[in-house]
């Protein structure tokens, strides 16, 4: 096999209908959106109109003006964060957030606290889980924002959104989620969930790089994070990358209209790859929920005695992609916070690997890494000196 | 991001494993980083005659100790303790930035492995070279 991807929690790949939406606004349709005064400008703005609209009615918004577009999932969290950290100091200096929140959270948090905020990074269970509970007990008085993901990248735990959201309504706390992860592979309706905030990114889910949404409930005072011309009803400068936006339309549009169909090809391919592994693989660990809570197309493994960026390096010789919490996968000395959270030794959490499939992973794909892992794994260990007593213990 | 010789030393590494009758075996790194390597040596008359290693570790750590032990390989003890991480570095054709505290450890693993020869034979050890370029690992060690 020639190239297996099997790091969709990363990013996907683009569908032709969506590059088809976008096409014309690179050719045709190139007016500013904001340029009224002649027609192709007035058929810019109104095709940025339809765009928001069907955004809307993809994740439930009640208003189409409450779909606000942005270059990235990680803009739209920073602006989450920064927006309503600096627009309602006057009320209290208090975030909750999670020790797993991707960095687009925490470093926005750490860079708040910088400048007089406190931030409480909640501990999660050993799946990866906030408790919601844990959530209220730490709201004070001058609790002005929670923000939870909705779904994890690297272990793929779904966190009690709805249970959170209503808490947050209750003690009148703005209660934001990063749902990047999320799209695509669960059900996300921002009105059933009751969620004030919540950010997506397109190429997560299909779509193209570069184009991200924050949706923000009408209501909810939020600060700008890129200040300049009116666009986005003001609160977020730049001329609407209208290409991209369409992309963004067009690809949620698909995801929510073939979400059921997906979602069970996934969960398929996710517990194949699960079930392989295990039985083909001694001293592993599935990092993450076992159950329905785990995201459908994600798979997290810890293999004792072994580095993750070796396993990866070995895995990409025979053509397949995937991704590690280890700190050399990262370029950085920590291995992933994520798995650091739920309570895994460094030497365990630098053994892991994270596959994450995709709509369009098939059967012989799975199969492909569940035969070519074994050995690479076998290989490393007959390599490490951690294994040496294990080895012998075992003969 | 790696060169070619890099990953021809890891994805072919040379002497890897263990010597029976070692007389000389040094180990260093942590787990807690992500880097341990167990250095194997038959040391005859001052004359490294074969060497091996075990390596917990990235692409990087796999490599350095593969061209580590090449380098060393029919040299004398203290030709050996003369061979530095840049000397590694070299021969692969360099290291990422964030690599280059795998190429310390091989050094340091060799300079270990050369160490317990000494210790074996009554002789003082030769002075430790390491700079903590892996400021984290020291204070993991501390812990």
């Amino acid at each position: 096999m020639n190239s297996v991807y099997m790091d969709n929690n990363a990013t996907t790949s683009m569908k032709k209908e969506v590059l088809d939406a976008m096409i014309p606004y690179y050719t045709d349709i190139y007016g500013n959106a904001s340029s009224k005064f002649y027609k192709i400008g007035r058929d810019a703005e109104q095709a940025l109109y339809k765009m928001r609209e069907s955004v809307a009615k993809s994740i439930g918004a009640a208003n189409v003006n409450e779909i606000y577009f942005t270059g990235s999932g990680c803009e739209a969290d920073n602006w989450a964060i920064k927006g309503i950290a600096f627009a309602n100091s006057k009320k209290g200096n208090h975030i909750i957030t999670t020790k797993i929140e991707h960095h687009a959270i925490l470093s926005a948090c750490e860079y708040l606290e910088k400048h007089g905020f406190e931030v409480t990074y909640l501990d999660v269970d050993e799946y990866g889980i906030v408790s919601a509970q844990a959530v209220e007990d730490a709201i004070t008085d001058n609790t002005i924002l929670i923000s939870v993901m909705t779904a994890n990248n690297e272990i793929g735990s779904i966190e009690p959104i709805k249970e959170i959201a209503e808490i947050a309504k209750r003690h009148k706390v703005i209660f934001h989620t990063d749902a990047v992860q999320a799209i695509g592979h669960m059900k996300i309706n921002v009105s059933e969930l009751g969620v004030d905030m919540l950010s997506l990114s397109a190429h997560k889910f299909h779509g193209p790089k570069g184009v991200g949404m924050l949706y923000i409930r009408n209501g909810v005072r939020i600060d700008n994070l890129i200040h300049g011309g009116g666009q986005e009803r003001g609160k977020r400068a730049a001329t609407e990358n209208l290409a991209g936006i369409a992309g963004l339309a067009k690809a949620l549009e698909i995801a929510v209209k073939d979400l059921d169909e997906n979602t069970a090809h996934m969960r398929k391919m996710r517990d194949r790859l699960i079930e392989g592994i295990r039985k083909n693989i001694p001293y592993c660990r599935l990092n993450g929920p076992d159950d329905d809570r785990r995201l459908c197309n994600n798979v997290n493994f810890s293999f004792q005695y072994v580095e993750g960026e070796s396993i990866l390096m070995m895995l990409d010789m025979k053509g397949i992609a995937a991704s590690s919490g280890s700190a050399c996968a990262s370029g950085s000395l920590d291995p992933s916070h994520v798995l650091i959270a739920i309570g895994l030794p460094h030497e365990i959490a630098h053994g892991s690997l994270r596959l994450s499939v995709g709509e369009d992973t098939t059967e012989e794909e799975v199969d492909y890494v569940i035969e070519t892992l074994p050995p690479i794994i076998q290989r490393l260990r007959d390599m490490s000196p951690l294994y040496e007593g294990v080895e012998k213990g075992d003969n | 991001m790696y060169s070619e010789k890099v990953m021809d030393h890891f994805s072919n590494p040379r002497n890897v494993g263990e010597i029976e009758n070692a007389n000389a075996v040094g180990e260093v790194g942590n787990a807690k980083c992500g880097d341990i390597m167990k250095i194997y040596m038959d040391i005859q008359d001052n004359v490294i005659k074969d060497v091996k290693f075990k390596t917990f570790g990235c692409g990087a750590a796999i490599a350095t100790s593969s061209m580590a032990t090449e380098m060393v390989k029919g040299k004398t003890v203290d030709e050996a303790l003369s061979l530095t991480n840049k000397a590694v570095m070299e021969a692969l054709d360099g290291l990422p930035k964030e690599k280059i505290h795998c190429s310390v450890l091989a050094e340091e693993a060799i300079q270990s492995a050369i160490n317990d020869y000494k210790k074996r034979n009554g002789e003082a050890p030769a002075e430790n070279k390491c700079d903590f370029c892996c400021q984290k690992c020291n204070d993991v060690k501390n812990d």
